[in-house]
C-alpha cells in the first residue's frame, strides 16, 4: 500500500472526471461517488500511515520523468515521509468529514453534483501537493489548489461578492506564486535540479552560495505567504468566506491554507541554511498572527472571526517554523519544527470543527451576524457542545489537543523574548475572541426572536462529522504528549529527532493566559459585568482600526488596484493612439507622399508633355493668320517668291533687302489683321 | 511527389475543385473543402507519428524532397523537408485548418470564394513550414497574404477594409526587408544559392556588420508577423475584424510563422547578430508580455482582449528566443507556439460561438451567463485557465519552460516577466467574472442557446490536446529535442 | 520688228494680268486678268516659234492648246463663280475665305 501511495490523489480525481462527464445529472449518485472515493483515499492514507510508522518514518521516493532537458529534468514523483503521511491523513479526514457534512448542508442546491466534483478536484490537488517530491510538482498542485479554491469560493457565482472573492483569492495567491516561481527558477538555475532531496543536499553541503539560499528561501516563502494568507497577502482569506461554509472548512481552515505551512516545513532545509530567510519567515508569521488576532476581536460575522483566527493560527505555525530555522542555523536545538507541523495537524481538526459548527449555525438561522444570534444552545445541543470543545481546544486548554501543540509553539519562543511576549498576547486574544463568539452565539437571550424561532438542530449528516471532529479535537493532540517515548516529535522531525520535554512552568503560564482570556470574555459577554461597548467607546480609534481590518483592502485598492486599472487604460490609450497612431501616421504620410507625387506627375511631368502641345498651339495661333483663305494673298506670296528668286539670281544682296521688305509688309499685315479681328469681336459683343 | 508535397498541394487542388462546383450548392462546397483539409490533416498527423518513431532521434531533415532545379537562372530549387521544429507546426496547421473550416460552415456570404481562399491559405501556410529553399519559402510566405487579405476584407466585421489593408501592407512591409536580406545572402554566397540548409552552413562566415544587417532585416520581417511589440498594432484590428475561423488561423498559425522563421532562418544563420541583439530581443519580449497583458485588461471587446492576450503570450516566445543558449528555452518557445495555437485558437472559436448568438462581443453586455449556458461557460473557463497558465494544461508547461530556460540568461528580465502570469490571471478572471458570473439578465439573454454539437466538436480536440500536452509533454518535447539541440549548437557558433 | 518688242508686249500684258489677279475683288475681273496672262504666254509661244525655230510649228500648236485650255478654265471658273454667287449673293472674293483654317 505504501508503494502505490501515488494512487491516493487519483481516487478523488476519478470522482471528479466521472461526475463531470457522466453522472452530473444524478445528484445523489454523484455525491456518493465523491464521498466513497475520498473515503477510499482516507483508507489508503491510513495504510500509508501504518506503513510509515512501521518503518519509523524512513522516506520513500518514486519518480517518473515529465520532461527531460539537457540542463534540467522536470519530474513527477512521490516522496513519502512522516510529514507527508500525517498530511495525507489530515487532508483525507477533513475532506471526508466535509463531504459528508455537505450532503446535508448543500441539500437542494441547483449545482449539487458540480459542488461535489469541485470538492473532489480540490482533494485531488491537495493530496497531489502533499505527495509531491519536487518543487515543480508541488507548484503544479499548488496552482490547481488555487483553481479549485477559485471555483469553490465563487461557487455561488450569482452573488457578486462571491465571484469577487473567488477572483481575489486566485489573484492574491498568484501574486505570492510569482515569488514561488522565481524561487523555483533560482533553484533550477543554481542547483540544477528541483528534486527536494537533491536541492537539500546541495544546500546542506554548501554547494549553493548562502546568498542564493537566502534568496531562494525568501522567494519560495512568498508562495507560502500567498497561500497561507500571511501578511501582507492575507486579505483574500476573510473574503473567501463567501463560499459555502463546508468549503471554508475544507479549504480555508484545514487544508489549502495549510499548504503554505507545509511548504515551509518541506523546504525547511533552505531556511536552516539561511538564518536571514528564516528570520523573515518568523517575523512575517508573528506580524500576521498579531494582526489577525487583533482584527478578530471586533468582527461580527461568525465566519470572519473564524477566518481571522485561521490567519492568526497560521501565523503561529509559520512563526514556529521560522524560529526553528533561525535556531538551527545558529546550531541550537528547537522544538519549532515539531511545534509548527503538530499545530498544523491539531489546528486542522479543531478549525474544521469550528467552521462546520458555524455552518450548522448558519444553516439554522440563515445569517452570519453574531449580533443577530444568541441563546442557540437551547436548540442546538450537539453543535453547541462541539463548538465549545473546539473553542477550548483552540484556546489551549488542558488537555485538549490544542493545548499540546500551542504549548510546543510557546516553548519554541523561549530563546526569543519578544516573540514570546507577543505569542502569549496572541494566545490571550485568541481565547478572548473565541469565547466572545461562543457566548454571543450560543448563550444569553436570543437577540432576534424570529430567527431563533426558526432555528433547529442540523440533520445527522451534519452532526456526525461534528462529533467525529470533536473527538479528534480532544484526542488528536495526544499523539504528541511530551511524556510519550515515541510521540509525534520522534516521528515528524527535521534532520534529527527532537525529544519533547514537558516544561511545566510554560504550561502553567499559557494555561493562565488562556483562562484569563476566557474569563474576560465571560465577564463581558456572559455576565455582562463589563460593558463591551463602553470599552470600545474608550479606545475608539483602536477599535475602528481593528473593526475595519486595518484598512488593508482600502489601502490596496487605492495604492495598487486603482492605479493598475488606470495604468491599463493609459496604456490602452497609448497603444491605440501612439503606437497605432504612429503606424497610421506612417500610412497617412505615405498617402500624402503619394498625393505629392500625383501633383508632381500631373503638373510637372505631364505638364512638360502638355507644354509642348501648348507651345505648338501658341505658335500656330500666331501663324494661322498667314492662312487667310484669300487665294489672292497666296498668289501674291507665290509671285513675290518668284520675284525674289529672280532678284536673287540677279543680285543676291538685293534679295535680302527685298526679303526684309516683304517681312515688314507681312508683319504689318498680320498685326493689322489681329487688330481688325479684335475690333470685329468687340463690335459684335456690343451688338450682342 | 512525396508526402510533404501532398500535404501542401491537396488544399490547392481542393480550391481548384471548388472553383468548378456550382455556386449555390453550399453543402457540397462545404463538405468538399472539409474533405480537402481533412486529408492533409490526417497526413500531417501521420507525418508527426512517423517522424516521432522514425526520425525524432536525429536532427537531420526528414521526408526530404529535392532539391530539384526549378529556376536554374537564380538557382531556385524545389526543396522540401521537415525536422523537429516544423513537424509540430505542420500538425498544428493541419488540425487548425480543418477545425476552422468546420467552424466556417455557418458562413453564408459568397461561400464558394470563401472556401477557395481558405484552402489556398492552407497551402501557403503548409508551404512555409516545409520549404527549405528561400525562393520557395518567400513565395509561400506571400501566397498566404493574398487569401488572408480577401478573407478579412470580404467576410470581416465593420472595419474590415481598414483591417485588411493594414494587415496586408504591414506584413508586406516586413517581407520586403526579408527579401532584401535574402538577396544579400544570395549574392554573397559562392556559388550563388538560395538553399536554406546550405546558407545556414555558410552564412556565419559573413562579415560581422553584414550579419547584423541581415539579422535585423530578417528580424523586422518576422517580428511583424509574430508580432513583437511595437509592431503589434495590426493584430488587434485584424483579429477583431476577421471572421471567427480566420482569427483562429491568424492566431494559431500565422503568428507562429514569425517565430518559426526566426528559429529556422535568422537564429542559426547569424549567430553574431543573435549575440548582438539577444538582450534587446528579450526586452522586447518582456515589454510584450507586460504591455500586452495590461492593455488586454483595459479591453471592452472580448475578441480584442483575446487578441491582445496573443501579444502577451507571444512575448514569452520572444523572451525565450533571446535566451538562445538554452535548449530548455527553445523547447519553451516551441511549446508556447503550439500551446498558444491551441488555446487562443479555441478562445477565438468560443468567442465566435457567442458572437453568432448574441451579435455582440462587448464584455459589459453580458453577465451571469454561467446559469444559462453552463457547458459553454465551462469551456470558456477551461481555456481561460489554460491561457493564464494553469498547470495540467499546455500553457503552464510552455511558460514554465520559457521561464526556466530564460532565467539562466536573463535573471531580472525573467523575474519581471513572471509578473505576466499574475496580470494574465487578472484580466482573464475579470473577463470570466464579468461575463459568466454574477447576476443573469434573463430579460436580455433569456433566449441564448447552448453551444451546439458541431461547435463543441471544433473545440473539443483543442481542449483534449491542451490537456494532453499539459499532463504528458514528454512526446512533444522528444519530437523536437534533437533538432533543438542541434539548433542551439548552431546558434552558439 | 525685232523679237524684243514682241516679248515686251507679252511681259506688259502678263504684268497687267498679274496685277489684275492680285488686286481685283471681282471674281469675273480676276478671270479676265487670267485670260490676259494666258494670252501673254501665247504671244511668247508664237514669238519664240517665229524667231527661234522658224521652220517648226510647235509654238503655234502650243498656243492653240493654251487657248483651248483657257476656254475650259474659263468655263470651270465661271461655274465656280456662279455657285459662289448663288451661295453668297455676290462675287466679291474678300468674302470667300472658306479655305481659311
Amino acid at each position: 500500500m505504501l508503494e502505490n501511495a501515488y494512487l491516493i490523489p487519483f481516487y478523488p480525481l476519478l470522482a471528479f472526471v466521472v461526475i463531470i462527464f457522466f453522472t452530473r445529472w444524478k445528484e445523489k449518485l454523484s455525491s456518493y461517488i465523491a464521498i466513497s472515493m475520498v473515503l477510499l483515499a482516507f483508507v489508503h492514507s491510513v495504510f500509508v500511515m501504518a506503513a510509515m510508522l512501521g518503518r519509523h518514518g524512513e522516506p520513500l521516493e518514486k519518480i517518473v520523468t515529465f520532461i527531460s532537458q539537457p540542463s534540467l529534468t522536470l519530474e513527477l514523483g512521490m516522496y513519502i515521509d512522516a510529514l507527508t503521511a500525517v498530511m495525507l491523513l489530515v487532508v483525507t479526514i477533513v475532506a471526508s468529514c466535509v463531504q459528508i457534512y455537505s450532503l446535508g448542508y448543500m441539500h437542494g442546491d441547483p449545482r449539487f453534483s458540480r459542488y461535489f466534483s469541485y470538492l473532489s478536484l480540490f482533494t485531488f490537488s491537495m493530496l497531489g501537493l502533499v505527495i509531491a517530491n519536487n518543487f515543480f510538482m508541488i507548484f503544479i498542485f499548488w496552482e490547481l489548489v488555487g483553481l479549485t479554491s477559485y471555483l469553490l469560493i465563487g461557487f455561488w457565482f450569482e452573488k457578486k461578492s462571491a465571484s469577487d472573492a473567488g477572483k481575489k483569492a486566485f489573484i492574491t495567491t498568484r501574486i505570492g506564486d510569482l515569488g514561488f516561481i522565481v524561487g523555483i527558477l533560482i533553484l533550477a538555475a543554481y542547483a540544477g535540479t528541483l528534486n527536494y532531496q537533491q536541492v537539500f543536499e546541495k544546500v546542506s553541503s554548501g554547494a549553493l552560495a548562502p546568498g542564493i539560499v537566502t534568496l531562494a528561501g525568501i522567494f519560495i516563502f512568498c508562495g507560502a505567504v500567498g497561500k497561507s494568507a500571511q501578511f501582507p497577502l492575507h486579505v483574500w482569506l476573510p473574503d473567501a468566506m463567501e463560499g459555502p461554509t463546508p468549503v471554508s472548512a475544507l479549504i480555508h481552515a484545514a487544508t489549502m491554507v495549510a499548504a503554505g505551512v507545509y511548504l515551509v516545513a518541506r523546504a525547511m532545509t533552505l531556511f536552516v541554511g539561511s538564518a536571514e530567510a528564516a528570520m523573515v519567515v518568523a517575523v512575517i508569521g508573528l506580524i500576521t498572527s498579531l494582526l489577525a488576532a487583533s482584527i478578530a476581536l471586533t468582527q461580527n460575522d461568525i465566519k470572519r472571526v473564524l477566518a481571522y483566527s485561521t490567519v492568526s493560527q497560521l501565523g503561529y505555525m509559520i512563526m514556529a517554523l521560522g524560529l526553528y530555522g533561525v535556531d538551527s542555523a545558529h546550531g541550537h536545538h528547537s522544538p519549532g519544527y515539531v511545534a509548527g507541523t503538530f499545530h498544523l495537524m491539531t489546528h486542522a481538526f479543531f478549525k474544521a470543527l469550528l467552521f462546520l459548527g458555524a455552518g450548522s449555525v448558519i444553516h439554522a438561522v440563515h445569517t452570519n451576524d453574531i449580533q443577530d444570534m444568541g441563546g442557540l444552545s437551547k436548540k442546538m445541543k450537539i453543535t453547541t457542545i462541539t463548538f465549545f470543545i473546539a473553542s477550548l481546544s483552540i484556546s489551549g486548554i488542558f488537555p485538549l489537543s490544542g493545548f499540546w501543540s500551542k504549548d510546543e509553539i510557546v516553548a519554541t519562543t523561549v530563546g526569543h523574548p519578544i516573540f514570546m511576549i507577543f505569542t502569549l498576547a496572541i494566545a490571550f486574544m485568541t481565547a478572548f475572541y473565541m469565547f466572545r463568539l461562543c457566548f454571543l452565539t450560543f448563550t444569553g437571550k436570543p437577540r432576534v426572536q424570529e430567527k431563533f424561532d426558526h432555528a433547529h438542530e442540523s440533520p445527522k449528516t451534519m452532526t456526525y462529522p461534528l462529533m467525529f471532529l470533536a473527538f479528534l479535537a480532544i484526542f488528536a493532540g495526544w499523539v504528541g504528549l511530551p511524556w510519550l517515548p515515541h510521540g509525534f516529535s520522534s516521528f515528524v522531525y527535521h534532520e534529527e529527532v527532537h525529544h519533547a520535554e514537558p516544561n511545566y512552568l510554560l504550561m502553567l503560564v499559557s494555561t493562565i493566559v488562556a483562562l484569563s482570556g476566557i474569563g474576560l470574555s465571560y465577564l463581558m459577554y456572559y455576565k455582562k459585568s463589563i460593558s463591551a461597548d463602553a470599552i470600545a467607546e474608550k479606545i475608539k480609534p483602536l477599535y475602528n482600526l481593528s473593526y475595519h481590518k486595518f484598512y488593508f483592502d482600502e489601502i490596496y485598492n487605492a495604492v495598487i488596484i486603482q492605479p493598475l486599472l488606470g495604468l491599463t487604460n493609459v496604456l490602452w490609450w497609448f497603444d491605440a493612439n501612439v503606437v497605432d497612431g504612429f503606424v497610421n501616421f506612417i500610412g497617412w504620410l505615405t498617402v500624402k507622399w503619394a498625393d505629392l507625387k500625383q501633383w508632381f506627375d500631373q503638373y510637372i511631368v505631364d505638364g512638360a508633355v502638355n507644354g509642348a502641345g501648348y507651345f505648338c498651339m501658341g505658335a500656330s495661333w500666331l501663324f494661322r493668320y498667314l492662312q487667310s483663305g484669300s487665294v489672292q494673298f497666296y498668289a501674291l506670296t507665290i509671285i513675290a517668291a518668284a520675284i525674289g528668286l529672280v532678284i536673287y539670281r540677279v543680285t543676291p544682296l538685293g534679295f535680302y533687302y527685298y526679303l526684309a521688305g516683304l517681312l515688314i509688309m507681312a508683319l504689318s499685315r498680320v498685326l493689322a489683321r489681329i487688330f481688325n479681328n479684335n475690333r470685329v469681336k468687340a463690335n459684335s459683343n456690343v451688338e450682342g | 511527389m512525396g508526402l510533404l508535397s501532398y500535404i501542401i498541394f491537396l488544399p490547392l487542388l481542393g480550391s481548384l475543385v471548388i472553383l468548378f462546383l456550382p455556386k449555390d450548392n453550399f453543402k457540397v462546397i462545404r463538405w468538399t473543402s472539409a474533405f480537402f483539409s481533412f486529408i492533409p490533416m490526417l497526413l500531417s498527423f501521420y507525418l508527426t507519428y512517423d517522424y516521432f518513431f522514425a526520425f525524432a532521434g536525429s536532427s537531420q531533415m526528414a521526408y526530404v524532397e529535392g532539391p530539384f532545379q526549378w529556376i536554374s537562372a537564380i538557382s531556385a530549387q524545389y526543396f522540401l523537408g521537415v525536422d523537429g521544429i516544423s513537424v509540430p507546426m505542420v500538425a498544428l496547421t493541419g488540425l487548425l485548418s480543418f477545425l476552422s473550416i468546420l467552424a466556417s460552415f455557418n458562413i453564408e456570404k459568397r461561400v464558394k470564394e470563401y472556401f477557395v481562399f481558405f484552402l489556398l491559405l492552407e497551402t501557403g501556410m503548409m508551404g512555409v513550414f516545409v520549404s527549405l529553399d528561400f525562393f520557395l519559402f518567400y513565395i509561400f510566405w506571400e501566397v498566404m497574404l493574398v487569401p488572408m487579405y480577401f478573407l478579412i476584407g470580404i467576410w470581416g466585421g465593420p472595419r474590415k477594409e481598414y483591417a485588411a489593408i493594414k494587415f496586408f501592407l504591414y506584413t508586406l512591409f516586413g517581407s520586403i526587408f526579408m527579401l532584401v536580406a535574402i538577396l544579400i545572402l544570395y549574392f554573397t554566397s559562392n556559388p550563388h544559392t538560395l538553399n536554406i540548409l546550405e546558407l545556414i552552413k555558410t552564412a556565419p562566415t559573413l562579415s560581422h556588420s553584414l550579419q547584423l544587417l541581415c539579422f535585423a532585416f530578417f528580424f523586422v520581417g518576422f517580428a511583424i508577423k509574430v508580432p513583437v511589440w511595437p509592431f503589434h498594432t495590426w493584430l488587434p484590428d485584424a483579429h477583431v475584424e476577421a471572421p471567427t475561423a480566420v482569427s483562429v488561423i491568424l492566431a494559431g498559425v500565422l503568428l507562429k510563422m514569425g517565430t518559426y522563421g526566426m528559429l529556422r532562418v535568422s537564429w542559426p544563420m547569424f549567430p553574431q547578430g543573435l549575440k548582438f541583439f539577444a538582450i534587446p530581443i528579450a526586452l522586447l519580449g518582456l515589454i510584450g508580455i507586460i504591455y500586452g497583458a495590461l492593455v488586454s485588461m483595459a479591453q471592452k471587446d472580448l475578441k480584442k482582449l483575446v487578441a491582445y492576450s496573443s501579444v502577451s503570450h507571444m512575448g514569452y516566445c520572444m523572451l525565450a528566443l533571446g535566451a538562445f543558449s538554452s535548449v530548455t528555452a527553445m523547447t519553451g518557445v516551441m511549446f508556447q507556439m503550439v500551446s498558444h495555437g491551441l488555446i487562443t485558437g479555441a478562445l477565438f472559436l468560443l468567442v465566435g460561438v457567442l458572437y453568432d448568438r448574441a451579435h455582440t462581443r462587448e464584455i459589459a453586455a453580458f453577465g451571469g451567463l454561467g446559469v444559462k449556458i453552463p457547458v459553454y461557460t465551462g469551456l470558456m473557463v477551461l481555456f481561460s485557465m489554460a491561457s493564464l497558465g494553469l498547470p495540467g494544461m499546455s500553457g503552464f508547461v510552455s511558460e514554465f519552460m520559457v521561464f526556466v530556460g530564460s532565467f539562466s540568461s536573463f535573471k531580472i528580465i525573467t523575474a519581471l516577466a513572471v509578473l505576466g502570469v499574475v496580470l494574465t490571471a487578472a484580466y482573464m478572471l475579470r473577463m470570466v467574472q464579468r461575463m459568466f458570473l454574477g447576476e443573469f439578465n434573463i430579460a436580455k439573454w433569456g433566449g441564448l442557446t447552448e453551444i451546439n454539437l458541431r461547435e463543441i466538436l471544433t473545440v473539443a480536440p483543442l481542449a483534449i490536446l491542451t490537456i494532453i500536452i499539459g499532463v504528458y509533454p514528454g512526446p512533444l518535447s522528444n519530437i523536437m529535442k534533437a533538432t533543438l539541440e542541434n539548433l542551439v549548437t548552431l546558434m552558439a557558433r | 520688228m525685232i523679237m524684243l518688242q514682241y516679248l515686251a508686249l507679252a511681259a506688259i500684258l502678263f504684268a497687267i494680268g498679274v496685277f489684275g489677279v492680285l488686286t481685283r475683288r471681282n471674281a469675273v475681273g480676276i478671270l479676265m486678268s487670267l485670260e490676259l496672262m494666258f494670252n501673254a504666254a501665247n504671244i511668247n509661244f508664237v514669238t519664240f516659234n517665229k524667231f527661234i525655230a522658224p521652220g517648226g510649228l510647235t509654238g503655234q500648236i502650243f498656243a492653240a492648246f493654251v487657248i483651248v485650255i483657257a476656254a475650259a478654265e474659263a468655263v470651270v471658273g465661271l461655274a465656280i463663280v456662279l455657285l459662289l454667287y448663288r451661295n453668297w449673293k455676290g462675287i466679291n472674293v474678300d468674302r470667300i475665305n472658306i479655305m481659311k483654317w
